[in-house]
């Protein structure tokens, strides 16, 4: 079981990281400091309003594929790909 | 007949007609079949499916409408919809399909050990399901009365009987098939449109660069600084800025979206259809990026809708509309009593400003701006029948998936789970299909004579998948020692908390006038709407669960090695998948 348990908590690190970027693009940059970013500008996006429609929707995408490819290396790493 | 009604029909009728085929090609055998397309449909196609699946009637008619009048303040939809698909990539998916049932109140039985808790979960299920249920009906009866002309009820009785054909015979086999064509319908019937109304207004046929670069009537002005002053000069709120009733209510909205998504479970049961647990985590991407296509291109549509609209009332400042000079689309959306205007001044133009002692145009249904948009960008008929087609596949893609999560938790979680535990696999099968059927006449008649609380149904289903399902499903998983007991104390106090403040709100079961606690003030809790209620309802769900664990004692060691053995991709599936 000593394997099992690494394999769990490395699991749980690539969690915590993917969370805390999901919440930092769409709470944080998307509603909490909006007005300090839509000081700035991407092209005719003030950026707060660019991460609140776009921006973060970007990120959870690229969020769940890298998440899906740490995953997948990590089965292979401790050989608990399904048989 | 004219040109745009026979586009139509053949827009319409066309994409019926394949979907037929598809579900005839794709019949299901077997319960496994029935329920979760023998376990073996690819990721690429299952992310098309739950992108069809999910995006529903208020997605592909309503969102954009919204974010049109909310501005800002419509991100939480935006955000929320496709957030709830990075927790259920991360927290659920994989775990609840390497455990290999077939419906989520049968993973929560397992996993608490308790028939309690899965009659709680599959009354959770049900209330959610049927409520969403409704709005489809209502779209396909509006689809086709506006561009058919056929009588609603008619309409309805003909978007019921399609969706029978294919969700009876085909089970989640034949509904997946047919998801990925009306995936295809519908994402080419939103976005053509909007490519060529960014095109009209900024020159960028890329809708999601369009917004953000200036107009191309040589001004040079941004798309959205010009909508920004078109605005505030009529005395509405600033399109890019107006946050919808403070940024807490914003965080608070934001995330009960995202947990009321990762906990819906005719979501979440799309996972159990791959043939792996890698599969599942890549499944959770690729619908997200199908997601994303639709959902990235409504703010767009959105924006520029609004604009246009303006534009069209007030084509240069102080110069409005003759009301004798409306054009043909306002004239036709006149006719629905969706748009009403009112001569206040007596000028015979039409005067269109966020004061409501001057303001004339006394309805504008936020509904109506995906439908109307093409005719008001002047675009051809071919691109307006499209968009009737995209409307139609929406609804009855997302209806289907809801009519097998009920049916599925009847027959196999009430009937095969509790009442009758030695039902054969082949009886199983008619009694889904029978539940089915019945589901379908009861969202028909409840669609036909809608109930006066259809309009707050929505807090209804995200609350409940909120602030019961999916907190159930997450200390299922990480929390190892999380007994049954506390899981359904949890799951009853999460439910409650959030149903008392939508009721106190709304009436009890939504009739006007039955707040039982007296007068609150709208509200009242620090500013958050019931809609936004069920992150609250989640929290009070979490901490009475490991409050009540602490007192109770934990999950026995039996049920915690089933814990490790999900936890991990190796080993033995406990599914009836292969056979």
């Amino acid at each position: 079981m000593e394997g099992e348990t690494t394999y769990w908590q490395e699991n749980l690190r690539l969690i915590f990281i993917s969370l805390v970027i999901w919440f930092v693009v769409s709470f944080g940059l998307g509603i909490l400091l909006v007005e300090q970013l839509n000081e700035f500008r991407l092209g005719g996006y003030k950026l707060g309003f660019w991460f609140a429609q776009q921006g973060s929707i970007y990120t959870f995408v690229a969020l769940v594929f890298w998440y899906s490819a740490k995953m997948n290396a990590l089965d292979k790493k401790y050989k608990v790909e399904e048989s | 007949m004219d040109e745009l009604k026979l586009y139509t029909y053949i827009a319409v009728f066309g994409s019926f007609a394949l979907y037929f085929a598809i579900a005839w090609w794709a019949r299901a055998g077997s319960t496994s079949d029935f329920y979760v397309a023998g376990g073996d449909i690819t990721p690429l196609q299952n992310g098309m499916a739950i992108g069809a699946d999910w995006m529903s009637a208020a997605s592909f008619i309503s969102m954009a409408g919204l974010i049109a009048f909310l501005g800002y303040g419509g991100s939480v939809f935006l955000m929320g919809w496709t957030g709830g698909y990075v927790l259920l990539a991360m927290l659920l998916a994989p775990y609840m399909r390497k455990h290999g049932k077939f419906t989520v109140p049968e993973f929560i039985s397992d996993r608490y050990y308790s028939k309690t808790a899965r009659i709680v979960a599959v009354i959770c299920l049900i209330i959610a399901s049927l409520t969403y249920i409704i709005g489809q009906m209502k779209g396909v009866g509006v689809a086709f009365s506006r561009f058919l002309e056929v009588d609603y009820g008619l309409g309805l009785g003909i978007g019921m009987a399609v969706v029978w054909v294919y969700a009876v015979l085909g089970g989640m086999k034949g509904i997946t098939y047919t998801q990925i064509a009306q995936y295809c319908v519908l994402i080419f019937a939103y976005t053509i449109p909007a490519v060529f109304i960014s095109l009209q207004l900024t020159g960028n046929p890329i809708p999601q660069l369009g917004l953000g670069s200036t107009l191309a009537d040589g001004s040079g002005v941004y798309l959205l600084d010009k909508l920004d002053m078109v605005v505030t000069d009529l005395g509405f709120k600033e399109y890019t800025t107006d946050n919808m009733g403070g940024t807490l209510n914003m965080f608070a909205y934001t995330m009960s979206l995202m947990i009321g998504t990762a906990g819906l479970p005719h979501v979440i049961m799309r996972f159990f259809t791959v043939p792996s647990v890698q599969a599942a985590r890549s499944s959770a991407g690729y619908a997200l990026v199908f997601i994303a296509l639709l959902y990235t291109v409504a703010p767009a549509v959105g924006a520029m809708a609004r604009l246009n609209l303006m534009n069209t009332i007030e084509p240069a400042a102080g110069q409005n509309l003759e009301y004798e000079a409306r054009p043909q689309w306002f004239k036709d959306w006149e006719t629905t009593g969706l748009l009403k205007f009112e001569d206040k001044n007596g000028d015979g133009k039409i005067t269109y400003v966020a004061d409501a002692e001057k303001n004339e145009m006394v309805k504008v249904d936020r509904d109506i701006m995906v439908l109307a948009n093409p005719a008001i960008a002047n675009l051809p008929n071919w691109v307006i029948a499209l968009v009737a087609a995209g409307g139609l596949a929406a609804a009855l893609s997302t209806a289907a998936g809801l009519l097998l999560a009920i049916s599925s938790s009847i027959s196999h979680d009430l009937m095969k789970g509790v009442l009758t535990p030695n039902l054969s696999d082949k009886n199983e099968l008619l009694a889904g299909r029978i539940v089915m059927t019945i589901a379908i006449l009861i969202s028909g008649y409840l669609g036909l004579h809608p109930p006066g609380f259809a309009a707050g149904t929505v807090a209804l289903a995200f609350g409940l998948a909120a602030s019961s399902i999916f907190p159930a499903l997450m200390m299922g998983i990480f929390a190892k020692k999380m007994s049954g007991t506390a899981a359904v104390w949890g799951m009853c106090s999460g439910i409650g908390v959030t149903m008392l403040y939508v009721f106190q709100h709304k009436g009890i079961m939504f009739i006007p006038g039955t707040s039982f606690l007296g007068d609150m003030g709208p509200d009242w809790f620090f500013g958050i709407s019931p809609n936004a209620f069920g992150a609250v309802g989640a929290l009070v769900n979490f901490a009475v669960a490991f409050i009540v664990v602490r007192f109770t004692g934990p999950a026995p060691t039996h049920i915690q090695d089933m814990v490790d053995n999900f936890r991990s991709p190796y080993g033995k599936i406990e599914a009836a998948h292969d056979h």
